[in-house]
């Protein structure tokens, strides 16, 4: 017992850890900061709390190409997990900027709210550089447990408690799931490192035949599938993301899903090496699924949030149609695509936040009937967001399916990106229905209550800039998404 | 200059339509005079292509401009890759001329946000050309999309008042062919980089020397085919297109009937047929077939119509099919045919669009029943209205005549000869809708006491129609200004499509093995 501690003393390298240090410490200086600061008062918690991801995101930054190996191999902060490191950071950031002046609005400036953001940032990022099943599971629970709070933030809404408390439930239930997987893996290898598990599994190939084994691999992918709703694991979603405080509708949708794939890739691609002539059925199925059920259901919604949320569960079945290539295209793919995914996804929800009234009504199709007339420039920026989200060119909608099907397509799956595209566009219909109404039908209302807040405003700028960037240019990008493969 | 003549003027509407969006809103003549003031300068750079001699000499690709774009290692690489060769150069032209003209048809018609609608059309312009000048299928591709976005806001924003389904359904007709057509993309790439053999990117060159399999080509052709298919439009995939051209705008008719419909033809004669010779023999008498049924469909619906404008809208369906056919008899004058016809198709339909988009903005009806009478009204109008009657129907002396002749004298003197016969009754009813519309609009008595002070063309009309005109004689009476740039880049496009299948020939019984044992 002496000895491992010392060892994992030893073995402790900060540097491995170092942005989400940077951000835990943040975290917890700010929840004092905002105790301290007068009532209503935060949005100097809210830039602090940027400054702090924009200190992390320069350390990630910085380490990129330098892979640190830390805790005695349980973390590893390699390429791979600074890129969807930096997806977090940017997804935190992006929510912080359109948070503040909502936060007003509904009437509820409480400063807890940034430094939560920041914890559940931190534990994305333990998920994407954990390389033993214990710190992916400390990462996801430390992502949850915020998230629960967050997405039940307006504890006077009742729609917001539904979504907190939903969340927390189904949340806790899956999370049985993934912990009873790992302990299962735990019980077949005898550890819960990944590489060792892949090296058992490599060393004694019949273990994929083992029923503990296949069962452990597949509640783990359960806890994950939950995380990032696919179908039929995303019954929770609509609900949480309408419910949800619009802000972090946004934020769940990119940051934790991102990094519930980055947990995903690494525990599969070297844990369950093995089982991929199986999983890749598994993956098959659950991509067509998570497409075809995310896209139908989205096409009969009236409620943009709630359309938004179908929407992101289709997106998350185009995601998956990377991981069936399982080759480096498809895997660099999906990281890709999470990243164009944060820009397009988010941007498109800080135009909910700014269309919408207090209490968030009015976020129907027909609220937003002529929009485009009365408020040009947000028509546009929705119009770019939507187009990405179809998947045209030139936006970074078009260059992140591209990469994914590219995958796909080059390790043989044409079916599967044929029903990938056939899902796109039945997509067509219901993002092209929203912009019907924004420019086809004459407006009902002036729209006075739209108010350009200047910080939502911007995180609608970087996101535009980021769809255009990278569906215009997006070699440099896509290369980094390729060096960050493992 | 030179060296970059086809970005700059590929990249100067969209330019354009940024400083547009710095105009005030409303400064509506400053709007439309910068409008066309950009389009009338894209048609100048242009210019020079069109008087170019080295188009007379060689079939090959001009004006190249080759930079990389987005390299990432082994998993794909695109390059920006443009030219022009005899084949894409007059539809260029026709873009470029065929844009002042329909900004200039606009000038009143279109009330309701103007810089909006000005904008739409540049960019569209920039998707058009740059669809023609790529030599890339990857860029193709983003060209192609782009022009799906301009389109549907021309449509939904300024069309009448069916528009929304229209534009809706065209957004969605057309996406859903593109999609499919961009896994076939992505598949011809992957099958060159695997196969081993040399790749620059999605570059077409070197995909033309590509040896695939017949059942491969056979999908692939399917999903190109398909996604021009639905352009063109092909019988039955046709539906979008009365529709679309029904509730657009004026400028928006036009550009549809002129240059859009053209990127389908178009994609069959850069991309579907050469790269899949041998899939095409197979379905060439399929598509012929559909081909002879949308030239006799297309004119006896339009016998039908009651609205002017629907009737112009079937009568491009039934002028498409000579297009295609002529292609498809994959001889010299079939093919010369075609493409002429899809030149004349441009203008003498474009020009039937903007001669009822003068009657609509004068009556604000496009029922056929609602006029009669009007060459006593107006002769400048009868006389113009008639020249492109003689022209759409293919009057000797017209353009109309040399394409359609041409091209059924290629299918007549290919394996098509049947179907030859069959399409030629297309010309037969082609004379008898037109001319039969003509004497309800024009002759006879005045009926409707709504004609009787009805204005004749003003003297911007007249401008606006006067260059269709000349064309319409150019072409009609010395068409070889055009062939002889023409001619070098379909020889060689013959001659390619050729080779491939007398290679492939021999291949062919190895592949069936192969095929067999497996």
């Amino acid at each position: 017992m002496e000895n491992l501690v010392q060892e994992a003393i030893q073995n402790v390298n900060l540097q491995a850890v170092m942005p989400s240090l940077i951000l835990t410490v943040a975290g917890m200086a700010l929840l004092l900061v905002a105790v301290f600061s007068p009532r209503g008062k935060t949005i100097h918690v809210a830039w602090l709390s940027i400054a702090s991801l924009v200190v992390a995101g320069i350390v990630t930054i910085m380490g990129w190409n330098d892979t640190q190996f830390g805790f005695a191999g349980s973390v590893q902060l390699d390429n791979f997990a600074a890129f969807f490191s930096m997806i977090c950071i940017l997804a935190a950031g992006l929510t912080i900027l359109m948070s503040d002046e909502y936060l007003k609005r509904e009437n509820f400036p409480v400063g807890e709210y940034y430094p939560l953001i920041l914890f559940t940032t931190a534990g994305a990022m333990w998920m994407v550089s954990g390389t033993d099943l214990i710190t992916i599971f400390l990462g996801l629970e430390v992502l949850s447990v915020s998230l629960y709070v967050l997405a039940g933030f307006f504890r006077d809404q009742e729609r917001c408690n539904e979504s907190g408390l939903k969340y927390f439930f189904l949340g806790a239930f899956s999370t049985g799931f993934l912990l009873y997987g790992m302990a299962l893996l735990y019980g077949v290898s005898g550890t819960t490192k990944i590489y060792d598990i892949g090296a058992y599994v490599q060393a004694n190939p019949d273990v994929t035949m083992n029923i503990m084994f296949i069962a452990g691999g597949l509640l783990m992918l359960t806890g994950f599938f939950f995380k990032i709703a696919a179908v039929p694991f995303h019954m929770w979603t609509p609900d949480v993301y309408q419910g949800a405080p619009t802000p972090i509708t946004a934020f769940m949708s990119a940051g934790p899903k991102a990094a519930a794939f980055a947990a995903l890739i690494r525990v599969t691609f070297v844990c369950l090496e093995g089982m991929q002539d199986h999983l890749t059925t598994v993956f098959w199925v659950l991509a067509v699924l998570t497409m075809t059920v995310g896209n139908l259901i989205a096409l009969s919604q009236k409620d943009l949030k709630r359309m938004l949320a179908y929407s992101s569960i289709a997106h998350a079945g185009y995601a998956m149609v990377g991981l069936v290539a399982w080759n480096e295209i498809g895997m660099s793919g999906v990281m890709f695509y999470m990243l164009v995914y944060t820009f397009m996804n988010m941007g498109a929800f800080a135009i909910l936040i700014l269309i919408g009234r207090r209490g968030e009504e009015n976020l129907t199709l027909e609220g937003v009937s002529g929009l485009g007339y009365k408020q040009p420039l947000l028509g546009i920026a929705f119009c770019i967001f939507l187009f990405a989200l179809m998947g045209l060119p030139p936006t970074a909608g078009f260059t992140g399916k591209f990469y994914i099907f590219a995958g796909a397509i080059n390790a043989g799956f044409i079916w599967l990106a044929v029903l990938g595209v056939l899902n796109s566009a039945v997509s067509l219909y219901y993002y092209l229905r929203i912009m019907v109404h924004m420019y086809f039908k004459d407006p009902q209302e002036d729209f006075s209550w739209v108010k350009i807040y200047p910080a939502t405003a911007l995180s609608i700028v970087i996101a535009v800039a980021g769809v255009l960037y990278l569906g215009v240019v997006p070699g440099a990008l896509m290369q980094f998404a390729k060096m960050a493969g493992f | 200059m030179a060296d970059n003549l086809l970005s700059i003027m590929t990249f100067l509407p969209l330019v354009g339509m940024v400083a547009l969006l710095f105009i005030p809103r409303d400064n509506e003549a400053m709007l439309k005079g910068f409008a066309l003031a950009v389009s009338l300068l894209t048609f100048l750079i242009s210019l020079p292509l069109a008087f170019d001699n080295v188009f007379k000499t060689s079939g090959g690709m001009h004006y190249r401009e080759f930079y990389e774009w987005i390299h990432v290692g082994e998993f794909f690489q695109m390059n920006y890759n443009v030219g022009v060769d005899g084949i894409s150069l007059w539809l260029v032209m026709l873009t470029t001329f065929i844009m002042p003209i329909a900004i200039l048809s606009t000038w009143n018609a279109v009330k309701k946000n103007i810089k909006g609608f000005m904008a739409m059309l540049l960019l569209l312009q920039t998707g058009m050309l740059g669809a023609f000048i790529s030599l890339d299928l990857f860029l193709f591709y983003i060209f192609w999309e782009l022009m799906l976005i301009p389109m549907y806001f021309l449509i939904g924003i300024w069309g009448g008042s069916n528009r929304i389904y229209a534009a809706v359904k065209f957004f969605i007709y057309t996406a859903v062919g593109s999609l499919l057509m961009l896994v076939g993309i992505i598949f011809v790439y992957y099958y060159a980089v695997q196969s081993g053999s040399p790749v620059s990117g999605f570059g077409v060159a070197e995909f033309y020397q590509l040896d695939i399999p017949y059942n491969a080509q056979f999908w692939l052709f399917l999903a190109f085919g398909f996604s021009f298919a639905i352009k063109v439009p092909i019988f039955p995939l046709h539906t979008w297109l009365p529709d679309a051209h029904t509730e657009a705008p004026t400028a928006g008719s036009v550009i549809l009937a002129a240059v859009l419909l053209k990127m389908g033809t178009y994609g069959y004669v850069r991309f579907a047929m050469p790269l899949f010779p041998e899939a095409l023999h197979t379905f060439i008498p399929f598509l012929a077939f559909l081909s002879v049924v949308g030239i006799i469909y297309g004119s006896l619906v339009a016998m039908m119509q009651e609205d002017v404008k629907k009737l112009v809208a079937y009568s491009s369906v039934a002028h498409l099919g000579f297009v295609m056919l002529g292609l498809f008899a994959l001889n010299m004058q079939g093919m010369a045919g075609g493409m002429i016809q899809m030149i004349n198709h441009g203008i003498s339909t474009g020009a039937l669009f903007l001669i009822v988009g003068f009657l609509y903005e004068r009556r604000h009806t496009r029922q056929i029943s609602e006029f009669g009478g009007l060459a006593v009204k107006m002769p400048v109008f009868a006389t113009i209205f008639l020249i492109i009657t003689f022209s759409s129907i293919g009057l000797p002396g017209t353009n109309g005549f040399v394409g359609e002749f041409l091209a059924l004298m290629g299918a007549f003197e290919s394996n098509l000869r049947w179907f030859a016969v069959f399409a030629t009754t297309g010309v037969i009813l082609a004379a008898v809708y037109m001319l039969w519309v003509y004497q309800r609009i024009m002759f006879g008595k005045v009926t409707n006491p709504a004609n009787e002070d009805i204005k004749d063309l003003s003297a911007r009309e007249i401008v606006i129609m006067l260059p269709l005109l000349l064309f319409v004689f150019w072409i009609g009476i010395y068409p070889n200004t055009f062939f002889d740039k023409m001619n070098p880049a379909l020889e060689q496009l013959i001659d390619q499509m050729n080779n491939q299948v007398a290679v492939v020939e021999v291949v062919q019984p190895t592949v069936a093995n192969v095929l067999e044992n497996k």
